[in-house]
C-alpha cells in the first residue's frame, strides 16, 4: 500500500544533506564551543558558520541570531523579554491575534495574569489580520505586536511587511512567529521591518531540537529563560546542540536556495488537492485560498469527526492532522478554526493535509481517492449528517 | 494515546451500524458541539432486544463504544440491557484511554435513552434507572483534560 506523509506542518523528514552535515559533529568535531582548545575551537567555528548561514537566509546579521531549542522557546523568550523591557517604560499592553500558536497565546495569558492587557486582533473568515485594525489597536503603552507569519493550521499568510511598516512608524516592537514560514516563504527582516522572529529547524527538513530567535540589533535586551553559562552572548545558557544547529542551518540554506522551485511544485500539488476535495459535498476550504502557504490544505467536512477521519485515513495510508477536540486532548476544537468563525460542530470535522517538495502527483491521486471514501463512510453512520440531509430535503 | 486492538477492530469494523425502520425504542444522546452524538435504535419483541442498530458522530472511541454497547445488549432482555454500564463496555473493549472514558458513558446513556423511549411508547412507567442524565453540556461526560 502506498503510504503518504501529508503532515509536514507537524514535522518534516530530514533532508539528506542536512543529516549528512550533522554527522561529523557527533564524534569527529565533538568539542565544546566554549573550550579554548582546538577541539572546542573547531566546534566554535562550525557554530559561527551556522549562525552566518541562518543570518544570510533571513537578511540579518550573525550577531542578531540566538540559537534556541525550537520555536516555542524562541516565542517565549521574545515575548517575555519584550515584557521586561516594557515594564521598565511603564508599558503593559501587547497586541496579537486570536489564532496564534499556543507558544505565543499561553505566554500572553501568563502576562495577562500578571496584569498585562492583551488585545487579540480578529482574523476574520479568511484567516487574515486587517492592518487597519492593528493600527487602531496600537496604544502609547503597547510594548509588543506579535503576529504569526503564517498560520500553522490553515496556512494563511499575514501581511507581514505592512504590519512591520506600521509598527516601525508607531515605534512599537514587532515579533513574528515564522515557524511555518521559514524555508517556505521569502523572509527579509530588514525589508519587512521585523524586529524579532522565531523559527524552528524541523519544519523545513532540519532536525528537531533546534530553533532560532532573531533580534534586530539595538531593539531589545533579551532576558534569559535559562540561566547558566555564557553561551549565546549570555542570553541562552547550556552547551549548544551543535549537530542540530549545523543541520538546521544547512536545511534552511537548502530550503531558501530551492524555495521558488519547491513553491512551484508544491503549489501545483496543493491546488489540485484543493480542487479535488472541493468536489466532496459540503466540503469547505478553511482560510484564504490566495494568501496561503504552498503546502497547506485545510478542509472541514460537516457531519464527520476529525479523529475518526484521521484513523481511517491512516489505515488507508494517509497521515494527516485534524483540529478536532479529540486530537487536541481538550473539550474544544481548534482555537484557529473557531477564530475564523467555524461552529464547534464543523470545526470538529476538520482535516489538515500539509505537503512538501517530496510529495508526488501519485500521492495526491492516492489522497484524492481515499478522502472522499472515508468521509462518505463516516457520514453514512453519522446522525448529524443524516439530520443535515433531512433538513436539506425539506 | 493508543487504542487497544479491540477498540480498533470495533472502530474499523463497527457492528450493528444503521437504522431500524421498525424500531420501537430510539435514543439519542450527546451534542454535536462536544463532538459526539450517539443514536441507538431498538427492536424489542416479548421483552427481548431482537435487533439493535446505531448511528454515531464522533471519534474512534465513540464509534467503538457504540458498536460494543449494541453487541452487549443484542438478544438480552430489557432488564438485562438496563444494567449495562460504561465499565462493562470499557472492559469488553480491553480498556480505553482515560480521555476517552466519556465515550463509554455516552454509550451507556444512549442505550438507556432508547430503553426509556421504549417504555414511554408502550405507555409503561419509566423505571428510576432510566431517568435522563445527559445535560446536553460537554462537561457532563467529558473530564476536562
Amino acid at each position: 500500500m502506498l503510504r503518504v506523509y501529508a503532515d509536514n506542518a507537524a514535522t518534516t523528514a530530514m533532508s539528506p544533506a542536512a543529516k549528512a552535515a550533522m554527522l561529523p559533529y557527533f564524534d569527529e568535531i565533538y568539542g565544546n564551543p566554549s573550550s579554548p582548545h582546538s577541539f572546542g575551537q573547531a566546534a566554535a567555528a562550525a557554530l559561527q558558520e551556522a549562525r552566518e548561514t541562518v543570518a544570510r537566509c533571513l537578511g540579518a546579521k550573525a550577531d542578531e541570531i540566538t540559537f534556541t531549542s525550537g520555536g516555542s522557546e524562541a516565542d517565549n523568550q521574545a515575548i517575555l523579554s519584550a515584557a521586561a523591557a516594557g515594564e521598565k517604560q511603564g508599558k503593559r499592553h501587547m497586541i496579537s491575534t486570536a489564532f496564534e500558536h499556543h507558544a505565543v497565546l499561553h505566554t500572553l495569558q501568563k502576562l495577562e495574569r500578571q496584569g498585562w492587557e492583551i488585545t487579540l486582533l480578529p482574523v476574520h473568515e479568511d484567516g487574515i489580520v486587517r492592518v487597519e485594525e492593528l493600527k487602531a489597536a496600537i496604544r502609547p503603552d503597547t510594548a509588543l505586536v506579535t503576529i504569526m507569519y503564517a498560520n500553522n493550521e490553515i496556512g494563511t499568510i499575514q501581511p507581514i511587511a505592512e504590519i512591520g511598516a506600521i509598527c516601525r512608524e508607531k515605534g512599537v516592537l514587532f515579533h513574528t512567529d515564522a515557524v511555518q514560514a521559514a524555508g517556505h516563504l521569502h523572509i527579509d527582516v530588514a525589508a519587512q521591518n521585523i524586529d524579532l522572529l522565531s523559527l524552528s529547524g524541523h519544519k523545513f527538513h532540519g532536525p528537531k531540537g533546534a530553533g532560532v530567535l532573531y533580534v534586530r540589533k539595538g531593539t531589545l535586551r533579551l532576558q534569559n529563560l535559562i540561566e547558566g553559562g555564557g553561551q549565546e552572548r549570555g542570553k541562552r545558557a547550556g552547551t549548544e546542540n551543535l549537530p542540530a544547529i549545523v543541520g538546521m542551518a544547512v536545511a534552511l540554506d537548502e530550503a531558501c536556495k530551492h524555495l521558488d522551485q519547491h513553491t512551484a511544485h508544491v503549489t501545483k500539488l496543493r491546488d489540485r488537492l484543493i480542487d479535488g476535495l472541493l468536489k466532496i459535498p459540503y466540503a469547505r476550504l478553511n482560510g484564504s485560498a490566495e494568501h496561503r502557504l504552498p503546502g497547506n490544505v485545510n478542509f472541514s467536512f460537516p457531519g464527520v469527526e476529525g479523529e475518526a477521519l484521521l484513523l481511517l485515513l491512516d489505515s488507508m495510508g494517509v497521515a494527516a492532522s485534524s483540529g478536532s477536540a479529540c486530537t487536541s486532548g481538550s473539550l474544544d476544537p481548534s482555537h484557529v478554526l473557531l477564530a475564523i468563525g467555524l461552529s464547534h460542530e464543523v470545526a470538529h470535522g476538520s482535516l489538515r493535509l500539509s505537503l512538501c517538495h517530496t510529495n508526488t502527483e501519485e500521492e495526491i491521486d492516492h489522497i484524492l481517492a481515499v478522502v472522499p471514501q472515508v468521509v462518505q463512510r463516516l457520514r453514512d453512520m453519522s446522525p448529524v449528517w443524516k439530520d443535515m440531509m433531512k433538513k436539506e430535503a425539506v | 494515546m493508543a487504542y487497544s486492538a479491540k477498540v480498533m477492530d470495533h472502530f474499523m469494523n463497527p457492528r450493528n451500524v444503521g437504522e431500524l425502520d421498525n424500531a420501537n425504542g430510539v435514543g439519542e444522546v450527546g451534542n454535536a458541539k462536544c463532538g459526539d452524538i450517539m443514536k441507538i435504535y431498538l427492536d424489542v419483541q416479548d421483552n427481548v432486544i431482537r435487533d439493535v442498530r446505531f448511528n454515531t458522530f464522533g471519534c474512534g472511541a465513540a464509534i467503538a463504544t457504540s458498536s460494543m454497547a449494541t453487541e452487549l445488549i443484542k438478544g438480552k432482555t430489557i432488564e438485562e440491557a438496563m444494567e449495562l454500564t460504561n465499565k462493562a463496555v470499557v472492559e469488553a473493549l480491553d480498556g480505553l484511554p482515560p480521555v476517552k472514558l466519556h465515550c463509554s458513558v455516552l454509550a451507556e446513556e444512549a442505550v438507556q435513552a432508547a430503553l426509556r423511549d421504549y417504555y414511554e411508547r408502550q405507555g409503561l412507567p419509566v423505571p428510576e434507572k432510566l431517568q435522563p442524565r445527559c445535560s446536553g453540556s460537554c462537561d457532563h461526560c467529558h473530564c476536562p483534560a
